[in-house]
C-alpha cells in the first residue's frame, strides 16, 4: 500500500489566520452608503457599484433594454462621443466597466490616485449623463443581434436558456436578459432612456471600495458621482419558483460532445439551512478534484474532463445547478451516474470525513478570497447587497465550522431530490430522449 | 460593458495589462539558484497572508517527440495521480485541507504547477511538489481513465467549437515544420493512442531541478524560501546532459498561404490573418515591444484603435476588429489581425477593408496622440498589476520558461515605453508580408441548419484561451 507521510504533517498544523480585512462605513452628506476597506500601499482604488432591479424589469416587450442600455452608457456621454470618451478613459488609464444580470446592473471603477477626480467625473457622465446617439445605438445593437446570433449556436447557452425557460415559464427569469432578435430590433431610444432612469437609482445602489483613499475623501466623491440619480419608483418583481420536473429535455444539436446542465429547486442564502446546504454542495460538486461527482464521473470513469454543481440563490428564486460535458456515447452513462449520487446522498448524508474535509477547505479558502482592491471592493458589495452585517467577515468561519453532520443529513434530504432533478442535453446524446425517468 | 460578438476564445486577444509587467527596478524581485540547477524567483507582497507556489518546467508541446502529439499535457494530468509517498488524488486533498486552491497547465513552451494558500503552508507545498518531480508512481488503470478524461478535455475545447478547430487547422498552416503547428492538447488520433511507458519517458527527461523553476509570490521572506527550497528542492537530482531545446525550424515561406473552414455552428463569420512574427528575446526586446504597441494602435480598443474607429465606427462595416500579437514564446510567433464583418458584407470585402488598414497604419503612421495614451496605460499598468499576485508570478514564469530573463521582464516597461513610430512602422513593414502569412475564413455553409433557441438565459460563457490547456 502506499504510504502517507505527507497528510499527518498537515493534520498538525493549525487553520490560517484570517485576513485583516477592516470594513469601514461611509455615510455621505448626500446619504449615500458605502463600505471601504482603506489600503494604501498601491496608488489606485476600485469602486464597485450594484443597482438593484437589473433587467428583471425590462417589459416584455422591451425585453433587453436594460442590457443594450448597459452596453451604451460608455458609447457617448455629455459632450463626449464613444471615441472620445474612450480616449479620455485612456489618457487618465481609468478602467470602467458596466454590466447587466436580471437580478441588477453593475459598475467598476479602478483609478489611479493621481487622476482620482477626473475618473470620477468621467465615469459620472456615463451614469447620468449618457446620450444614446443613434449612430451608436445603431451599431451596438448590431453588436447585440450578433451576440444573439452566436448564443443560439452555443451548446452551453442553448442549454442554460432552455433549462431557464422550463424552470421559469412565466417570470422574466425564463427568458433571456439580452432579449430576443425581435425584441431588440424594435428596442427604441425613449425604451433606452426609460430602461436608464429606471435601472440607475441612487436608492436601490450598494457600493464598495478598496484601495488608496481615505473615508474623508470618499464621501464627497460619491456625492459627485452618484447624488444626481434619481429616486426609483418600480414596481418590485415576484419570488418565483422551480417549476420543473424531474426528467430529461434532449436538445438535438450536430455537436460530438453533449453539454449536459442539471438541477433543481435550491435554498435562498436567508434560508436558516442555507450553511449545511453549502457544505453539502462542496461534497458533491464543488470546486476541487475530490468532490463525489467528480470522483465518480470523472476520476474513477474519465467521463467527462469536469462537473460540478453550485447553490445559486437569486434574488428572486434559488436553484442547485450542475454541468458537466460528455461524447454522445457516454452523457446516459454519466447521468445516470449523477442520479445514483443524488439518491445516495438525500438517502444517507455524508461522512465524518467529508464533513471535516470541507469544512477545512471552505473555511481555509474564504481568507484567501479578499485578494486584490477590485475583489475586495466586490465582495463589500456582494455583503451589502444580501443584508449582511458590516461585522460578518470574521464570524463566517464559524457558521461553517457550527455545521453538524445532522445538520447535512437533513439538509440532504430536504433539498437533494433524484426524482426532482432535470437534465438539460444538448448535443445528440445516445440512448437518451427527452421525457420524465 | 462593451458589447462584442462572442469571439474571444478563439482569437486570443492580448490585452496591453497582460503584457505589461510589475513596476521596473523592482526591489520586490529576488533570484537564486540551488547546486542543482533549480532556478527561484522570489517575489514579495505582504498586504495579506497568502502565498502563490508555483513550479515550471522548461517543456511543453513544442518539445514533444515526433507522432506523440499531447503527451506534455497528458502528463500534466498524470502528476495528480500518486507518488511514492502520495496516493493518487492526495496531492490535491492535501492542498483542499488547507484550504488552497491547486491546478496546473501547459503550454507549447512550458508547464506549470500552482497552488495558491495561507502563507504558513509553503513547506508542505514545497514538500510535496518536490516529492512528484522525480517520483511519480502510474500504473495503467490510471492511464487509461485519465486518457478518457483529456479526450473529453478535447472534445470540450476544440471538437466542440469551431473557432478551435479553425485555430487548430490555422496554425498547422502557419508552422509547416515547427512543432508549433501541432496542437497543444494533441491530435486526436495521438492523443489516443498515448501510452504509460511515453509518459514516463517524457517525465523521466524534463520533470527536473535543472530543468525547472520555482517561483513564490506572496507574504514571504526570501532568504526563508530559499532555505526551504534548499531543503526540499536541493535534493532532487538532475537530469544529466539536457539537450538545448532545439526544435524543427519553419522552411522559407514562398507563397502566401489561405484556408476556408465552413461549420454550421458558425454564427458570425471572420477572417483572420496570421503573420509570423519574431518573438520577445533576452537582451533584444525592442522589435517585440514595437509589435506590441502595434497590435494596439491596430486593433487594441473598438474606439480609439485605427481599425475599430475606422471599420467598426466610423465606416460601420465591421462588428468586431481586433488584433493580437504574443511576445512571450521560445521561437517566432505571431502577429495576428481579424476582422468580422457586419451580416451585409462578405469574408472577401471584410478581407479588403483589413489590408487597406494594414496599409494605413505603413502610409500614415500613428497619432502621436494615441501613442501617448498608449505610454499612460503602460505605466499605469505597472501600478494596477501589483494587485495581482498570481498574475505577477504567471507573467515571470512565462518569461523565464520563454527564454527570458528576469532582467528582460524589469526592463520590458522601459522598452515598451521607449517605441517610437519609426519603430512601429518599420516593424509593420518586416512583419505585413504576405508570404509570411496565413488568411483564413470561417463562416457558415451557404444554407444553414437552424438551430432551435427560443429560450434564454443570462449566462455569459466566458471565452477560453487556446494558449494553454490546465488539468
Amino acid at each position: 500500500m502506499i504510504p502517507r507521510l505527507i497528510a499527518p504533517l498537515a493534520f498538525l498544523l493549525p487553520l490560517p489566520a484570517l485576513a485583516a480585512v477592516e470594513i469601514q462605513e461611509v455615510v455621505t452628506p448626500g446619504g449615500i452608503t458605502a463600505w471601504l476597506v482603506e489600503e494604501h500601499s498601491i496608488p489606485f482604488t476600485s469602486i464597485e457599484i450594484q443597482f438593484d432591479g437589473g433587467a428583471n424589469e425590462d417589459t416584455p416587450e422591451s425585453r433587453g433594454a436594460t442590457y443594450l442600455m448597459m452596453g451604451l452608457l460608455e458609447e457617448g456621454a455629455g459632450d463626449m462621443d464613444a471615441r472620445a470618451f474612450a480616449e479620455a478613459e485612456e489618457s487618465l488609464a481609468a478602467r470602467l466597466s458596466f454590466d447587466a444580470s436580471n437580478d441588477s446592473v453593475t459598475v467598476g471603477l479602478s483609478f489611479l490616485t493621481e487622476y482620482r477626480d477626473e475618473s470620477v467625473d468621467l465615469m459620472r457622465a456615463a451614469l447620468t449623463d449618457p446620450t444614446f446617439d443613434p449612430d451608436a445605438v445603431e451599431r451596438v445593437r448590431e453588436q447585440v443581434l450578433a451576440g444573439l446570433a452566436s448564443d443560439a449556436r452555443d451548446p452551453n447557452e442553448i442549454a442554460s436558456r432552455t433549462f431557464s425557460a422550463l424552470s421559469f415559464p412565466s417570470h422574466p427569469y425564463g427568458t433571456a436578459m439580452k432579449g430576443t432578435p425581435e425584441t431588440v430590433a424594435a428596442l427604441s431610444i425613449d425604451d433606452l432612456r426609460r430602461a436608464h432612469g429606471r435601472a440607475l437609482t441612487r436608492d436601490r445602489v450598494h457600493v464598495g471600495v478598496a484601495g488608496d483613499i481615505t473615508a474623508e475623501d470618499l464621501a464627497p466623491l460619491l456625492d459627485r458621482l452618484l447624488g444626481d440619480l434619481p429616486e426609483s419608483d418600480s414596481a418590485d418583481v415576484p419570488q418565483v419558483e422551480t417549476v420543473l420536473d424531474g426528467g430529461v429535455t434532449v436538445v438535438d444539436y450536430p455537436t460530438p460532445q453533449s453539454v449536459v446542465l442539471f438541477g433543481h429547486e435550491g435554498v435562498e442564502f436567508d434560508d436558516p439551512d442555507y450553511f449545511p446546504a453549502f457544505v453539502l454542495n462542496q461534497v458533491l460538486g464543488g470546486s476541487g478534484f475530490d468532490s463525489r461527482l467528480m470522483t465518480e464521473v470523472r476520476e474513477k470513469r474519465g467521463l467527462t474532463y469536469g462537473i460540478g454543481t453550485y447553490l445559486a440563490p437569486r434574488d428572486k428564486t434559488a436553484q442547485l445547478l450542475g454541468q458537466f460535458a460528455s461524447s454522445n456515447d457516454k452523457a446516459a452513462d454519466a447521468i445516470e451516474i449523477v442520479r445514483a449520487e443524488w439518491a445516495r446522498l438525500a438517502e444517507n448524508g455524508i461522512t465524518k470525513e467529508e464533513l471535516d474535509a470541507a469544512k477545512t477547505y471552505l473555511t481555509g479558502a474564504y481568507p484567501l478570497r479578499f485578494d486584490g482592491n477590485s475583489r475586495i471592493a466586490g465582495i463589500l458589495v456582494g455583503m451589502q447587497s444580501i443584508g449582511l452585517p458590516i461585522d460578518y467577515i470574521p464570524t463566517r468561519n464559524d457558521r461553517v465550522e457550527a455545521v453538524t453532520l445532522e445538520d447535512v443529513k437533513r439538509v440532504a434530504a430536504r433539498l437533494l431530490d433524484p426524482e426532482d432533478l432535470h437534465f438539460v442535453v444538448v448535443g445528440q446524446p445516445e440512448g437518451l430522449e427527452t421525457g420524465s425517468f | 460593458m462593451r458589447i462584442r460578438p462572442l469571439i474571444a476564445a478563439a482569437v486570443l486577444p492580448l490585452a496591453l495589462a497582460s503584457q505589461v509587467p510589475a513596476q521596473a527596478m523592482d526591489d520586490t524581485v529576488t533570484t537564486f539558484t540551488l547546486p542543482n540547477g533549480m532556478d527561484a524567483i522570489v517575489i514579495e507582497d505582504h498586504r495579506a497572508p497568502v502565498v502563490v507556489h508555483m513550479v515550471w518546467y522548461n517543456v511543453g508541446s513544442a518539445d514533444e517527440p515526433a507522432g506523440k502529439s499531447g503527451i506534455a499535457h497528458f502528463l500534466e494530468h498524470l502528476m495528480f495521480k500518486g507518488t511514492d509517498e502520495l496516493a493518487p488524488g492526495e496531492f490535491s486533498q492535501t492542498v483542499a485541507a488547507q484550504g488552497g486552491s491547486d491546478n496546473a497547465f501547459t503550454s507549447d513552451d512550458y508547464t506549470g504547477y500552482f497552488q495558491r494558500v495561507a502563507a504558513d503552508r509553503l513547506e508542505l507545498m514545497m514538500e510535496m511538489e518536490a516529492d512528484r518531480m522525480r517520483d511519480l508512481i502510474l500504473d495503467d488503470e490510471d492511464m487509461l481513465t485519465e486518457r478518457d478524461v483529456v479526450l473529453e478535455e478535447r472534445a470540450q475545447r476544440t471538437d466542440s467549437n469551431p473557432g478551435a478547430l479553425f485555430g487548430e487547422m490555422r496554425n498547422a498552416t502557419q508552422y509547416m515544420n515547427h512543432p508549433y503547428g501541432i496542437p497543444i492538447i494533441g491530435w486526436k488520433h495521438e492523443a489516443e493512442a498515448l501510452t504509460l511507458q511515453d509518459a514516463l519517458d517524457f517525465y523521466e527527461v524534463f520533470y527536473a531541478p535543472n530543468n525547472a523553476t520555482l517561483i513564490v509570490a506572496g507574504d514571504v521572506d526570501p532568504a526563508e524560501v530559499e532555505a526551504l527550497a534548499l531543503k526540499h528542492y536541493g535534493p532532487v537530482a538532475p537530469t544529466p546532459d539536457l539537450q538545448d531545446r532545439v526544435r524543427p525550424s519553419e522552411p522559407p515561406q514562398l507563397a502566401p498561404r489561405r484556408l476556408t473552414f465552413e461549420d454550421e455552428r458558425v454564427s458570425n463569420p471572420y477572417v483572420m490573418r496570421t503573420y509570423l512574427a519574431p518573438e520577445r528575446d533576452a537582451g533584444d526586446q525592442e522589435t517585440a515591444a514595437a509589435l506590441t504597441i502595434l497590435a494596439e494602435i491596430l486593433g487594441g480598443s473598438s474606439a480609439t484603435s485605427l481599425m475599430g474607429r475606422t471599420l467598426e465606427q466610423e465606416e460601420g462595416v465591421a462588428l468586431y476588429t481586433s488584433a493580437f500579437y504574443q511576445g512571450t514564446r521560445y521561437d517566432d510567433t505571431q502577429f495576428g489581425v481579424v476582422v468580422m464583418p457586419t451580416p451585409d458584407r462578405t469574408l472577401e470585402q471584410a478581407e479588403a477593408d483589413m489590408d487597406r488598414m494594414l496599409a494605413r497604419v505603413i502610409e500614415e503612421g500613428v497619432d502621436p496622440a494615441q501613442l501617448e495614451r498608449i505610454r499612460t496605460q503602460i505605466r499605469a499598468a505597472s501600478i494596477y498589476e501589483r494587485d495581482s499576485l498570481q498574475g505577477r508570478a504567471r507573467e515571470f514564469g512565462t518569461a523565464i520558461t520563454t527564454g527570458l530573463t528576469v532582467q528582460d521582464v524589469l526592463d520590458w516597461p522601459d522598452i515598451l515605453a521607449a517605441v517610437t513610430e519609426d519603430d512601429i512602422i518599420a516593424a509593420a513593414r518586416d512583419v505585413f508580408k504576405l508570404n509570411n502569412s496565413v488568411t483564413g475564413y470561417l463562416s457558415k455553409p451557404p444554407a444553414p441548419v437552424e438551430i432551435s433557441a427560443d429560450a434564454a438565459t443570462d449566462t455569459d460563457t466566458d471565452g477560453e484561451t487556446t494558449t494553454e490547456v490546465g488539468q
